[in-house]
């Protein structure tokens, strides 16, 4: 294959083509040859680049990704010197990336290794050519004509990849178990029912990169021995959704999903499925019951997937996440992968900063870096200037770590070890003005609502657990709660079916563990002292700071403040529902938690 | 909670009824094409009446309590209709510990109703969800299926107003 410095994008919009793009990529290659650097420069026509009507006759130039817009004959001659010759942009016609970073991946920090990220806001996720200009797609040309399935599962292997959805299992033994099972047809399944609360890396990477996740799929099923795969994806992400079934729809004009892949015989097909609002079916034999058209209960395991899964055939499912570290380890080799991470974790793992952290957003980082350089190199420490209280991580199975883990590198056994789990990446920051009592009872009312019923222990006794918690933080607590919390906690985990209700504790057994001070304030002096829970906090405007600038009562929910302009408030402690909506909006900390 | 007068249902609007053939037609034959049939009727339907779950059942050859178990399992599927426009609170995480019960609060004052229920002119619906998944930009509130990030109550309070002041205008 001939080796290029620069590939130049044309755009072939008809519109475009109105507008002389044609004409514009003659010139192009005329000047190149004049410079004579035309065989250092690949030109490629694309479908479309940027907003025809505004911006075309367009090009896109690659590896800078610089977009050049609404060019015209005369400005051929600089823009070849200028950005072939000096190696400059030209500002004229450069257009900003479309898509830019936005606030949901900012610009990586100095820590941080962007692999799953890194086309992400950079590429144009609706057009193949921008995944293919990026190598994409040469990790399946590699796979199809120089490797055995065994050679794949075994590189997936030596990668040392684990599952990123959150339990970390050998993506290659998965694979090779799969590979082993007699029956056909095989399956192959991508969960992206990200559920958790807090995560939301899965959808950017859908929605940013979805060629990834399609080539470690088709990849994957090759080495499988599958011809039919699903994406599952959540109701709540349409756009991923939409953006998925245009990829598969280019993929396969391109002839890189479907019948005979890249003439080799070997074919595969995807489609797209939706759930509809159910958090269990994020786990494997729930999301196979709700793909089969039923009500998303998980099962018994074993049987194992691997063996009987959807339509009771052999299916491999792995994460959107780990589908879209599959290319890049083919491509780049074992060397450059595994020289990542911490010794049984490896590669990076993004990571979905949110809560009280000054900058929120979609980070990654190699496995082994610390929670506080996350949290505050990367992250940038807790906003306006509060203490940090807990970390929350891997979402409402997970658990809440205090200050003196922060120090903990990040993988899947430390994590748990510390009584949390890696989870799908939601980390949630929480500072001084969380109280942990009420984070327990929040997640305890999410798993309470999400247990699908089929189990006893899950659907019982996180009821039981959550009716306790309401107690304490409404001023009911007893001292026998926290003892009777301890054994339901620990027999909830015991015997529940799926790790639902397994990691349903979680939350509360780690804020027993690192914040009992906070269960005992409610319960033998009814304070919270985050000053959270509605029951145990009054509030009150100071006469000394009370302008009578009446803000306050505008912003009452419940009308619960009088007073004129200018003079006093009060607040109305019989009508007033604590909902500290007074205390933010005033400009003078004139209003006062007790 | 409905208006007054009692709409037809979409299996006997003449209007609708073809848009459920053709749902249930293209997928007919494809496996577990429940899920798929349900989800395409919530979204181009808006809701999931008992006759037009008993004829899905019947087209389907599949017993109405397996249409009823599925539709009563998962929360995007609603068995009443949604009002003309939809406040959808994110109560993920992030959401909660951003502050969005403020906003629930500010809500149930300014209409009236409770997440779950729909205003009596059948204009509004309020509803909490779990994570939407833009939690950078948390507290969110859901108009309409479009995020708006970062809420604060004064801030909401605007955004209900301009609902209301867009249909008043209509």
């Amino acid at each position: 294959m001939a080796y290029y410095r620069s590939t130049i994008l044309v755009s072939m919009d008809p519109i475009c083509i109105e507008k002389g793009a044609l004409q514009i990529k003659e010139q192009i290659i005329e000047e190149l040859k004049l410079q004579k650097i035309l065989d250092e420069v690949q030109i490629l026509d694309s479908p479309r680049i940027g907003d025809p009507e505004t911006e075309g006759p367009d090009i896109l130039v690659y590896p800078e990704g610089s977009h050049y817009i609404a060019l015209t004959p005369e400005s051929v001659h600089p823009l070849v010197v200028e950005h072939f010759i000096k190696g400059r942009e030209l500002a004229q016609y450069s257009a900003k990336m479309r898509d830019l970073m936005d606030e949901e991946v900012r610009e990586p920090k100095d820590k941080e290794v962007r692999v799953i990220l890194e086309n992400i806001g950079k590429i144009d996720p609706r057009n193949i050519e921008d995944y293919i200009a990026t190598d994409g797609y040469s990790a399946l040309a590699k796979v199809l004509t120089e490797m055995t399935p065994e050679d794949v599962i075994q590189m997936v292997l030596d990668s040392k990849l684990r599952g990123r959805g959150g339990a970390g299992f050998p993506t290659g033994l998965k694979w090779k178990f799969a590979r082993q099972a007699q029956a056909t047809p095989k399956f192959m399944v991508c969960n992206a029912d990200e559920g958790d609360p807090g995560a939301f890396m899965n959808r950017k990477v859908l929605e940013g990169d979805p060629h990834s996740v399609i080539e470690g799929m088709v990849i994957g099923a090759y080495a499988v021995g599958s011809s039919q795969g699903y994406v599952y994806c959540r109701a709540e992400y349409p756009i991923a959704v939409s953006t998925l079934n245009v990829a598969i729809k280019q993929a396969k004009e391109y002839g890189l999903l479907g019948e005979n892949i890249m003439g080799s015989g070997f074919s595969f097909d995807l489609e797209v499925r939706m759930g509809a609002g159910a958090f269990v079916c994020g786990e494997e034999t729930a999301l196979i019951a709700s793909i089969e058209g039923s009500r998303g209960e998980p099962r018994v395991r074993p049987p194992f997937p691997a063996s009987k899964g959807l339509w009771g055939k052999p299916t491999n499912i792995n994460n959107v996440e780990t589908y879209a570290n599959i290319p890049k380890i083919i491509y780049r080799g074992l060397e450059w992968y595994t020289s990542m991470g911490s010794e049984k974790s490896k590669g990076t793992k993004t990571f979905a900063l949110a809560g009280n952290v000054a900058h929120t957003g979609l980070i990654e980082v190699p496995f082994g870096m610390t929670l506080r350089e996350i949290i505050y190199d990367i992250g940038g420490g807790i906003k306006d200037g509060k203490a940090f209280k807990a970390v929350q991580t891997g979402g409402p199975m997970g658990g809440c770590l205090p200050t003196c883990d922060l120090d903990l590198p990040v993988d899947y056994e430390t994590l748990g070890a510390a009584g949390s789990i890696m989870g799908s990446g939601g980390m949630i920051v929480m500072d001084e003005d969380t109280c942990m009592v009420d984070i327990a009872r929040f997640f305890m009312e999410f798993t309470q609502e999400e247990s699908c019923g089929k189990c006893v222990p899950c659907r019982v006794g996180t009821r039981r657990i959550l009716e306790i918690l309401e107690r304490i933080c409404a001023g009911g607590g007893i001292p026998e709660d926290i003892p009777m919390l301890r054994s339901l906690c620990e027999e909830i985990k015991q015997d529940s079916l799926c790790g639902l209700g397994q990691g349903a504790p979680n939350p509360v057994v780690s804020t027993l563990n690192h914040f009992l001070d906070e269960y005992e304030a409610h319960i033998y002096e009814k304070r919270c002292p985050a000053k959270v829970c509605r029951n145990l906090i009054s509030y009150h405007i100071s006469e000394e700071k009370c302008t009578g600038c009446t803000i306050c009562a505008r912003n009452c929910p419940v009308s619960a403040i009088t007073g004129e302009r200018k003079l006093t408030h009060v607040i109305n402690q019989d009508i007033c529902i604590r909902c500290g909506i007074c205390h933010q909006v005033c400009n003078f900390d004139a209003v006062e938690v007790n | 909670m409905t208006s007054t007068t009692q709409p037809i249902d979409p299996l006997y609007n003449p209007k609708l009824r073809p848009i459920i053939d053709k749902i249930i037609e293209d997928n007919i034959d494809l496996d577990g094409g429940l899920m798929v049939v349900l989800n395409n009727l919530q979204s181009k339907i808006g809701f999931l009446s008992a006759p037009m779950q008993e004829y899905v059942a019947e087209c389907l050859s599949i017993p109405v309590s397996k249409v009823h178990g599925v539709v009563s399992f998962y929360s995007f599927f609603t068995t009443v209709p949604r009002g003309k426009h939809v406040i959808k609170f994110c109560i993920g995480t992030a959401c909660y510990v951003g502050g969005i019960t403020q906003m629930v609060d500010k809500a149930k004052q300014m209409l009236g109703i409770e997440p779950g229920q729909t205003t009596s002119d059948g204009m509004i619906t309020l509803e909490v969800c779990r994570c939407v998944g833009a939690c950078s930009q948390a507290p969110v509130v859901v108009v309409d299926e479009v995020n708006n990030g970062r809420m604060k109550p004064a801030k909401f309070t605007k955004v209900i107003e301009k609902v209301l002041n867009d249909e008043a205008a209509a």
